[in-house]
């Protein structure tokens, strides 16, 4: 990293310097990809269907190693870091698929309690904010139905409760309102608010500028062709909101 | 720990009944097989020691002097001696009696007492047992005693007949080890390939599981309680067919008293043997899922 990019990166929680990624032999699917994300801050992700979002947000969430340059993570280096370090970087990252990723035969508390009981919460202790969350998401009543019973909407409030339940640090949704209706949209992106408000930096993949538009403060990074057009988060989609 | 414990709520996430699959038959059908070869080599190999014992150091020395009087005279003589001698540890004559009931027995007399059996030329026999040492300088010199006693006798070492015997069943019990090891490979193949298989089936959940944090030991320990178990129900069905099959055959071969057939047994340490291979396999079974997994596992960034 440059002089002038380790300064600007003071206290980053998620540097990218350089980075490119490609898969096999071919051509690059991400390249020269810099930027910092701030502790608290949040971001949106755009660009065209093809363009690396998704590549680029596998590598935010540990998915996928950088075929070149520099990913740290809450101040270390992910090419250097052992595998066997991974998890406990993992669970400080909460993720939100497009296609909700729900295990299917697991109630929806189940589902939502899975990171607490993988983190080794007991059950009793886990029941409480598993309940509480059920109850922020709405879904109290529908607590022992399984994903395939749950409309789109429903299943994408209980993904998002599962990837927040152990108040990560960084909350990466990618296309989190592409199944569901504008208004289902507007209310996910109610909860993603509040996350940012008690401190989460959320980093949101989305195609809809309208959404774009509904947050205060949030930083906009677009990709296109692979490359990141706005890699300082700088220029701010136009704050006109209604 | 062969079966590794794990929370309730954590086993959930295979949805899977058990004995779903092939696996718990394929195993039971390998252990049986399994069982069943081991016992046969385990006995095998008991009557080729219980042979090779038997003869090692057992002579016969046949006496074919012309005259009866002559001939008992000659083994009386015979057995006299050699039991003075330092390298023998006993000599029996075989008694006229005793080789009529053994000849009546291959000429349809059961009771020796055939006049055509009493009428046969016999040779005197006498059985010499040598002491441990060095057998071919003891043969010679029982060879140079007969030749001073009964001119023209023949000595018969019966590792020279039974030998061959011997060795036959010894490469049985060999050829049966083998093939008990080549199904322990089988077995664990099968393992392995379950292993492979779960993975497969279950790679959605375990790459979720893999994002919120679960460790490569989390994982494998789901997937090695569940194979633990069907291997262990496919190993205890196959070991009740097998121990139900050797009880059948052993209660066969308790009824079998004669020749070689009687020196087959599996004895305290062949029983224990084949009591100890199904815990064996389990946790055979159980490391090499464990394995295999982990393995697969570190593949998954």
């Amino acid at each position: 990293m440059t002089g002038a990019a380790t300064q600007r990166a003071g206290g980053a929680m998620v540097e990218f310097d350089n980075v490119g990624l490609r898969y096999g032999p071919d051509g690059e699917i991400l390249s020269d990809i810099s930027f910092n994300l701030q502790p608290g801050s949040f971001y949106f992700l755009t660009g065209a269907s093809g363009a690396g979002k998704t590549s680029l947000l596998r590598m935010l969430y540990l998915a996928q190693r950088p075929s070149r340059g520099i990913v740290r993570l809450f101040g270390e280096d992910l090419g250097s870091m052992p595998r066997h370090r991974l998890p406990g970087f993992r669970r400080r990252i909460g993720v939100v698929f497009q296609d909700f990723r729900l295990i299917p035969h697991l109630s929806a508390r189940d589902n939502i309690a899975l990171p607490l009981r993988i983190a080794g919460v007991s059950e009793e202790d886990l029941a409480g904010p598993v309940g509480e969350m059920l109850s922020w998401i709405g879904l109290d009543a529908r607590a022992e139905a399984r994903p395939a019973t749950l409309s789109g909407g429903e299943q994408q409030r209980v993904a998002i409760a599962r990837a927040v339940i152990a108040r990560p640090q960084l909350l990466v949704a990618d296309e989190p309102t592409g199944n569901v209706d504008p208004e289902m949209a507007m209310r996910l992106l109610g909860l993603f608010e509040a996350l940012n408000r008690l401190g989460t930096t959320v980093v949101v993949a989305t195609h809809d500028v309208h959404l774009i538009s509904r947050i205060d403060n949030a930083q906009m990074m677009r990709l296109e062709k692979g490359r990141l057009s706005d890699p300082t988060g700088a220029l701010r989609y136009p704050p006109n909101r209604s | 720990m062969i079966i590794p414990r794990v929370p309730v709520q954590h086993r959930r996430l295979l949805p899977e009944p058990r004995l779903s699959g092939p696996t718990p038959w394929v195993i039971a059908i390998l252990m049986m097989l399994t069982l069943l070869a081991a016992g046969a080599g385990v006995g095998l190999a008991r009557a080729a020691e219980a042979i090779g014992e038997a003869i090692a150091g057992r002579v016969t020395v046949q006496i074919v002097t012309p005259g009866p009087a002559a001939r008992a005279e000659q083994a009386a003589e015979l057995e006299r001696s050699a039991a003075r001698e330092p390298y023998v540890r006993a000599a029996r004559q075989v008694g006229q009696d005793e080789l009529l009931a053994t000849l009546g027995q291959w000429l349809g007399s059961a009771g020796g007492d055939d006049p055509v059996l009493r009428s046969l030329p016999l040779p005197a026999l006498v059985d010499i047992d040598l002491a441990a040492g060095d057998r071919a300088r003891q043969l010679a010199q029982l060879k140079a005693l007969v030749d001073e006693i009964a001119p023209g006798a023949r000595v018969i070492p019966h590792a020279e007949w039974l030998g061959p015997v011997a060795r036959l069943i010894r490469s049985l019990a060999w050829i049966a080890g083998g093939l008990v090891l080549m199904m322990i490979l089988a077995s664990g193949a099968v393992v392995v390939m379950t292993a492979r298989a779960a993975l497969g089936t279950h790679y959605a959940t375990i790459e979720m599981l893999h994002l919120i944090g679960a460790t490569d030991r989390q994982i494998a320990r789901l997937f090695q309680r569940r194979i633990a178990i069907d291997t262990a129900y496919g190993i205890a069905l196959g070991t009740a067919v097998a121990a139900a099959l050797l009880l059948l055959v052993g209660w066969q071969w308790s009824r079998v008293t004669a020749g070689l057939a009687a020196t087959a047994s599996l004895g305290t340490g062949g029983w224990a043997l084949l009591l100890a291979l199904p815990l064996l396999a389990i946790a055979l079974a159980a490391l090499t899922a464990r394995q295999t997994l982990l393995a697969a596992l570190k593949k998954i960034l």
